[in-house]
């Protein structure tokens, strides 16, 4: 089976589905009310027997914010599948994937854990990086990569990082060394 | 049968008796005898076991005994990253080392934070222990941390180990 037939066999199954095919890699956006059953079709009707990551974007100032990345693969027929869905700030939940590919718990963890994005049905929906009790999601884009401060007693504690005058960045270009070496630079003056 | 008659002066044993302070040598035992508590935390500590290894051989200063038993070590190299995670247990292992101890800060992350600036990591572990010395690398090179550990051994032959005892043991008391 190629890649292009399975994407289109799901498009059979979930009408809904926008597909985008790029580079030979096809990705089907799903809303979120089908993302769970697409998971289940896709494994059980299509084989996609791996879950090779699960991640998350957010897409500060768009709505739905956030989006959730499924990426798919079958290790019989050797083919990649990518599944999208989109979720809201205001209800910031999907089901959990864990009983069709139980790797996708420590993933859905660390989603959870950086961009505060919660799976319902999941077994053990901790922090899995940040430790618990710790009030931010450090992921997401209005978190300042410095840090904020927060106090845990006898867990932990955190202080905002001095960043000396904004993060060091190296600028892309053909020009001298002096112009491309990383140096601090605010985002405003890229 | 002739008897070894009892004599005050033995001309064998006078090469063998050093008049020194206390103080010398109570600091030349401990700096000659620095077991480190090995705080491996990140890409330092592989610096720091090759330190340990043959080629560069911490055994030549007398730290070769690496103790993970904080209750059994003096000197603390906290090698690597430390994160807010990470930072309350480095504490708590510290607090667990008897007196006296003394903490090396091996590499830029142990010591400021180095290139991370960022949420998750303590910039420097001097917020949470007192640092005696600070090792300069990312990582350093082995003998950097052999430097800092002569440098520490030379700190150790300056200290007033028995007043400071006193001290020690009158703050106890009190």
């Amino acid at each position: 089976m190629s890649p292009e037939e399975a994407a289109s066999k799901l498009q059979g199954q979930f009408p809904n589905a926008r597909r985008t095919d790029f580079r030979d890699e096809s990705t089907l956006e799903l809303p979120l009310d089908q993302i769970e059953s697409a998971c289940k079709f896709a494994k059980e009707q299509v084989g996609f027997n791996f879950l090779t990551d699960l991640s998350s974007v957010d897409n500060f100032g768009d709505e739905p914010r956030f989006e959730v990345v499924y990426e798919l693969y079958s290790l019989d027929s050797n083919i990649h599948l990518r599944l999208k869905t989109r979720v809201s700030e205001d209800h910031c939940e999907l089901p959990s994937v864990v009983h069709l590919w139980a790797t996708a718990n420590w993933h859905e963890r660390e989603v959870y854990d950086m961009m505060g994005i919660r799976f319902s049905s999941h077994p053990d929906l901790r922090r899995i990086l940040m430790w618990e009790g710790y009030p931010y999601f450090p992921l997401r884009k209005d978190f300042p990569l410095e840090g904020k401060p927060s106090e845990m007693p006898d867990v932990a504690f955190s202080e905002p990082a001095p960043l000396a005058g904004g993060p060091f960045v190296t600028l892309p270009s053909s020009g001298h060394v002096e112009d491309r070496e990383p140096r601090a630079r605010h985002a405003q003056d890229l | 049968m002739a008897t070894i008659a009892p004599t005050a002066y033995d001309s064998k044993v006078e090469g063998n008796i050093i008049f020194s302070q206390l103080d010398a040598c109570i600091n030349w035992m401990r700096k000659n005898s620095l077991w480190p508590m090995p705080m491996g935390l990140a890409c330092c500590a592989i610096e720091m076991m090759a330190a340990a290894c043959a080629r560069f051989d911490i055994a030549r200063f007398g730290a070769e005994v690496m103790r993970f038993s904080p209750r059994q070590s003096d000197v603390m190299i906290v090698a690597g990253t430390v994160t807010y995670k990470m930072a309350l247990a480095v504490k708590r292992i510290y607090d667990q080392m008897p007196e006296p101890k003394w903490v090396i800060a091996m590499g830029a992350c142990a010591s400021s934070g180095g290139m991370y600036r960022s949420y998750a990591v303590l910039q420097g572990i001097d917020h949470l222990l007192p640092v005696d010395v600070y090792v300069s690398g990312c990582p350093p090179r082995p003998e950097a941390l052999l430097e800092g550990l002569m440098k520490l051994q030379r700190k150790i032959q300056l200290e007033k180990s028995t007043s400071d005892q006193k001290k020690e043991r009158s703050l106890i008391l009190s």
